[in-house]
């Protein structure tokens, strides 16, 4: 582990990448909170494992394949009902920076 | 001394293409172009919460076909999710091979630059969907907006990432082209850039001649066509090695090729810096292609370009000049190469077949199917006998192409029935001596004067006469003057 | 006996046999909500209209002689996690508020399927992250043994609902112990399956190398009847396991069976669970089963790759919640400042803490001593599990190292993640775990104790299960009634 301590400005890279819009009050909290639990994990830090293999899953399946045949895609108006903004049949979102 | 004798230009390329699957990579929504807008989509393509990714066979196969025929390594490979945020991105994470790439290690060889670019990887990954820009339209508190088609989300991609093995725009577009070939050739991909199916971001660097080490690259995005793709590594080389001339710096960064300004220009310059999370996907379990997968994916390639074009250098004398390897390159391209080989088979001189295939057939693509092997090698033959000239065998071509028929009824349709011998030989007559002249010093031996006459023969007859029988008979008739 | 006290075996087979109607039951446990959900508030939404409807087809079905499966008109609770087509499915969330999904999850077309009615949606600590039921978007849920007490979580609800009667059977979903510690604290019983048995296709990932989901009922054979109606190959789900899972022969007995129990999660437990578990063993020993103790090392270590991974994939799998498909938006200037007030608005204070864990544990520079290396624990442990399997049948310890406590007892994040000591270790493995009230502990309130399996042992699991319970003391009944009683 790099260090115990999260800083106010690690924490806040981290709830950007995340997109959380985060008060200072909050950025503190966590901060805080964040150590505390990272402190607690120091114990698998501290263990000496290299050369175990990692376990990303509990099954040991492999090539699990689907056969290429299609089937039935939702209905368009069910799908954008549920969408906060729609038209033409297209998801509208907020201007992209960057583009345009 | 210019720019280009002092740098060095190194290109990379990545490549999307697009698979040619019935469906998308992870559900059974239909992989089609032109789709009415989100009418191909379930909860899986458009990440839905609670909806989980199921691998489609095909895909796997048609990516092992490109693998094997960029002579990779197929290996064992794990699918990971790369997390960052974008509208055209459902689940705001990109499922794709990272660490673990299912092809690895090959190599594609450039005819013409004579040379080989290794392959670093070529890996599965899904596609995005499409946003559609809208500009300032008057809607609340007049803001832009952007409108989000997810058809195209999740349909099957592989990027193949090549070595930073190329030096100059040209090897980059033959590079693309030669690719382009092989995908088709194998089924993986229809290979249509201009419908996207195949999109190329490259990398370019240059450096000063002599130094090891190469320079800051820049990512070029947008390239959908090979003059794109030309035009752009141009540009950027260019823009670079000026920046470096001036004491400058290029700054590693993404720059978006524009085609109607005909320039590139940073993308991305203030977005943080990329971090993207890249861990296994827990959705997914590993695909390790067994021994018989590969093996059955070998047997069911045709034979491809490399193999194809290793047959036209082997008639071609096994030494191609670079002209005739370009020649080799549109009959492969343009999937060609049979009515070469069939015609060269029945005698054709190589150079008239590969000449004729390469120029006047490759112009009636689209039509040149209407043209049977059988017909073309008929008019090849018909030329090489100097029974049509030149000039006839190309417009019965073309007018086989358009009007089908037989070549016998095209050469009458166009009046090109030859005239007879003694026909021919009258015409000696006439025009020799209706210009004692040129006659004079023909047989004096300016012999370039035949051409004169082959002239006059061709005016006098309405294109009729068959120059060579006409040439040979004229040289006849000196040789006896002369005795 | 009342309708609502009867095992969901009964119900069926009342219904089957035409002395009850599937609409007279699904009617007496709407009643059962309507008198006493104000007081736990397990339901996020109740299906009246729906159930009831559903109901009334499973009679026609009936009174025209067609086979109706295995659970015709029993009544079960849905977790809100779990999609179900056209049905507001929250998670809890105010982010997901009003979101009608337009497809159902596999194990609910199975449920319905087999004849079970939906009857209504439970509360869940959100996104399934927390063990109290607190962290809910809309409200908390209460312990029906004692109101004053939350009901464990993060499937609360559906605990809560089986303990009150509102619900024979009830699905919930197991990340580190969501089914099996709300089970212990409301005295019912809850298991969670091996990893890959039961379809997650529908529900919304919290952790998905974790996430399973399993049955909540008030007897271990109704568990068991649930279990073999969900479990079942679906092509949707990748990581689905090609089996599946036969109740018939559970109730075989513990004669012979070496049962080991485990050192590591007898720590910093209470007093009361320890007595309880006490019992279980003498129990178990009673019954011809030979009991010692065992030690699996590395589960020492769980919590903590737990709290790596769990939030590692969360982050990931919650990335989607971001105002442009379904669900809330919060609009700002930008697409980007979209995203960021409509999560900071959207989510609560635990789903942010934990997605900012996660993202941290991922990102660059932090991958390998963090979630690497998690992932490299979950190694050691599944190893030391194997190696007590060679030994031992089944392993048993408690549920939780606690009763269930009161509200607002647990504020510091860490204390609250100590309630799941005893049951992440099996999630990290893949193996089935379930929780079998055993009596009661402190002051009154139930504790159960939980048995493990290796992979796939749920039938070996559940004997064990079956002769805890038969040598259990009485169950703990609703607030409602032993203050009726006294
Ligand atoms: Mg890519
Ligand atoms: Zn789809």
């Amino acid at each position: 582990m790099s260090s115990d301590q999260i800083s106010r400005e690690e924490t806040l890279h981290i709830a950007h990448l995340a997109r959380l819009a985060i008060t200072d009050e909050e950025a503190a909290l966590y901060a805080s909170q964040l150590s505390a639990v990272l402190a607690h994990a120091r114990d698998i830090g501290a263990l000496d494992i290299a050369g175990v293999e990692p376990t990303m899953h509990a099954v040991s399946m492999r090539n699990v394949l689907r056969e290429d045949v299609i089937s039935r895609s939702l209905d368009r108006d069910e799908v954008l009902a549920s969408a906060p903004s729609s038209e033409a049949g297209m998801f509208v979102v907020p201007r992209i920076a960057g583009e345009g | 001394m210019s720019l280009e004798d002092k740098y060095l230009i190194t290109v990379g390329l990545e490549v999307h293409c697009e698979l040619r699957t019935a469906t998308k990579l992870f559900c059974g929504c239909a992989n089609a172009f032109g789709s009415p807008p989100n009418t191909n989509v379930c909860p899986v393509c458009l990440g839905l919460p609670g909806a989980l990714p199921v691998l489609n066979r095909q895909a796997v196969e048609y990516a092992i076909a490109i693998g094997l025929s960029l002579n990779c390594d197929i290996r064992r490979s794990v699918f990971a999710r790369k997390n960052y945020f974008y509208p055209d991105m459902p689940k705001d994470f990109q499922i794709s091979q990272y660490d673990e790439p299912i092809c690895v290690e090959g190599f594609l060889a450039l005819p013409v630059a004579g040379k080989r670019v290794g392959i670093v990887r070529a890996h599965i990954e899904e596609d995005t969907g499409k946003t559609t820009h809208v500009g300032n339209s008057g809607r609340i508190h007049g803001s832009d907006f952007s409108l989000v088609d997810y058809n195209r989300s999740g349909i099957p991609l592989v990027e193949i990432v090549s070595e930073p093995d190329m030096e100059s725009a040209e090897e980059a577009r033959e590079y693309v082209s030669e690719l382009r070939a092989i995908l088709v050739a194998t089924g993986a991909t229809d290979g249509k850039m201009e419908e996207g199916s195949m999109r190329v971001d490259a990398n370019v660097s240059v450096r000063l001649k002599g130094t090891d080490e190469l320079g800051t690259r820049c990512e070029i995005k947008n390239l959908n066509s090979l003059r794109s793709l030309g035009r752009a590594i141009q540009y950027e080389a260019q823009r670079q090695m000026e920046l470096v001339e001036e004491g400058g710096r290029v700054h590693q960064e993404t720059r978006h090729w524009n085609e109607d300004d005909g320039l590139t220009s940073s993308l991305r310059s203030k977005e943080e810096a990329n971090d993207y999370r890249y861990f296994p996907e827990p959705d997914l379990v590993p695909l390790e292609p067994s021994l018989e997968m590969v093996e059955s994916v070998r047997r069911s390639l045709p034979v491809l370009p490399p193999a194809r074009r290793a047959v036209l250098a082997e008639l071609a004398g096994g030494r191609p000049s670079r002209s005739e390897l370009e020649q080799i390159g549109t009959c492969i391209t343009l999937e060609l190469d049979d009515y070469v080989i069939s015609a060269t088979a029945a005698g054709v001189p190589f150079k008239l077949a590969l000449s004729r295939t390469a120029n006047e057939l490759a112009a009636l693509v689209g039509t040149a199917e209407a043209v049977a092997a059988g017909s073309f090698v008929e008019v090849l033959k018909a030329e090489d006998s100097g029974r049509l000239s030149a000039t006839q065998a190309k417009a019965v071509m073309s007018r086989l192409a358009e009007k089908g028929g037989s070549v016998e009824e095209a050469i009458s349709a166009l009046g090109f029935v030859g005239l007879s011998d003694s026909e021919v030989a009258a015409l000696v007559e006439r025009v020799t001596g209706e210009n004692p002249d040129e006659w004079g010093r023909y047989l004096a031996g300016e012999n370039q004067l035949a051409g004169f006459f082959i002239g006059a023969a061709m005016k006098a007859s309405g294109g009729k006469v068959n120059g060579r029988i006409f040439s040979a008979l004229l040289a006849g008739k000196r040789e006896v003057a002369q005795h | 006996m009342a309708i609502v006290d009867m095992s969901a075996r009964e119900m069926a087979a009342a219904v089957r046999s035409r002395e009850l109607s599937a609409l007279e039951i699904v009617d007496a446990h709407l009643a059962e909500i309507d008198a006493h959900d104000h007081e736990v508030r397990a339901f996020l939404l109740v299906l009246g209209d729906e159930a009831r409807r559903r109901a009334s087809q499973i009679d026609a079905a009936i009174a025209r002689g067609e086979e109706v499966g295995p659970l015709a008109g029993v009544p079960v609770a849905v977790k809100d996690n779990m999609a179900l087509r056209g049905v507001e499915t929250t998670c809890a969330s105010r982010i997901l508020a009003g979101w009608r999904p337009p497809y159902t999850a596999t194990v609910l077309e199975r449920i319905e399927a087999a004849g079970a009615v939906v009857i209504g949606k439970t509360n869940l600590d959100e996104f399934a992250m927390g063990s109290s039921t607190e962290n809910s978007g809309f409200f908390a849920t209460r312990n029906p043994v004692d109101t004053s007490r939350v009901p464990g979580g993060s499937s609360g609800g559906s605990a809560a609902a089986v303990a009150a009667r509102f619900a024979p059977l009830a699905l919930g979903s197991d990340t580190g112990g969501s089914i099996r510690q709300p089970a212990s604290l409301c005295g019912v019983v809850g298991a969670k399956p091996t990893y890959g048995l039961v379809s997650r296709y529908g529900l919304i990932a919290f952790a998905s190398s974790l996430d399973q989901i399993g049955p909540f009922a008030r007897n271990v054979e109704d568990a068991a009847a649930l279990l073999s109606v969900i479990a079942a190959h679906d092509a949707k789900d990748s990581t689905s396991l090609g089996a599946g899972f036969d109740a018939s022969e559970i109730a075989t007995g513990v004669r012979g069976m070496r049962i080991g129990v485990v050192e590591e999660m007898l720590d910093g437990v209470s007093p009361g669970v320890s007595s309880v578990l006490d019992s279980a063993i003498a129990s178990l020993v009673e019954a011809g089963a030979t009991v010692e103790r065992v030690s699996v090392p590395a589960a020492r270590f769980g919590l903590s790759a737990y709290y790596l991974i769990a939030p590692a994939e969360a982050s990931s799998n919650l990335a989607r919640f971001d105002g442009v498909r379904f669900g809330l938006r919060v609009e700002g200037e930008d697409i980007t400042e979209t995203y960021l007030r409509t999560r900071a608005s959207g989510f609560g204070a635990e789903v942010k803490r934990r997605i900012m864990l996660g993202t941290y544990a991922l990102s660059a520079g932090y991958y390998d001593a963090l979630y690497g290396k998690a992932q490299q624990v979950r190694t050691l442990i599944a190893r030391d599990f194997a190696a007590a399997y060679e030994r031992f049948d089944a392993l048993i310890s408690p549920t939780s190292p606690t009763v269930a406590f009161r509200f607002g007892e647990r504020s510091d994040p860490l204390s609250m993640y100590m309630s799941d000591v005893c049951t992440i270790p099996s999630n990290l493995a893949g193996h089935p775990g379930i929780s079998v009230p055993f009596g009661a502990a402190e002051e009154g309130m139930p504790a159960g104790v939980q048995v493990l399996a290796p992979a796939l042992g749920e039938a070996t699991m559940f004997k064990v299960a079956m002769a805890l319970e038969a040598a259990a003391a009485k169950q703990t009944v609703p607030a409602w009634r032993s203050a009726a009683a006294s």
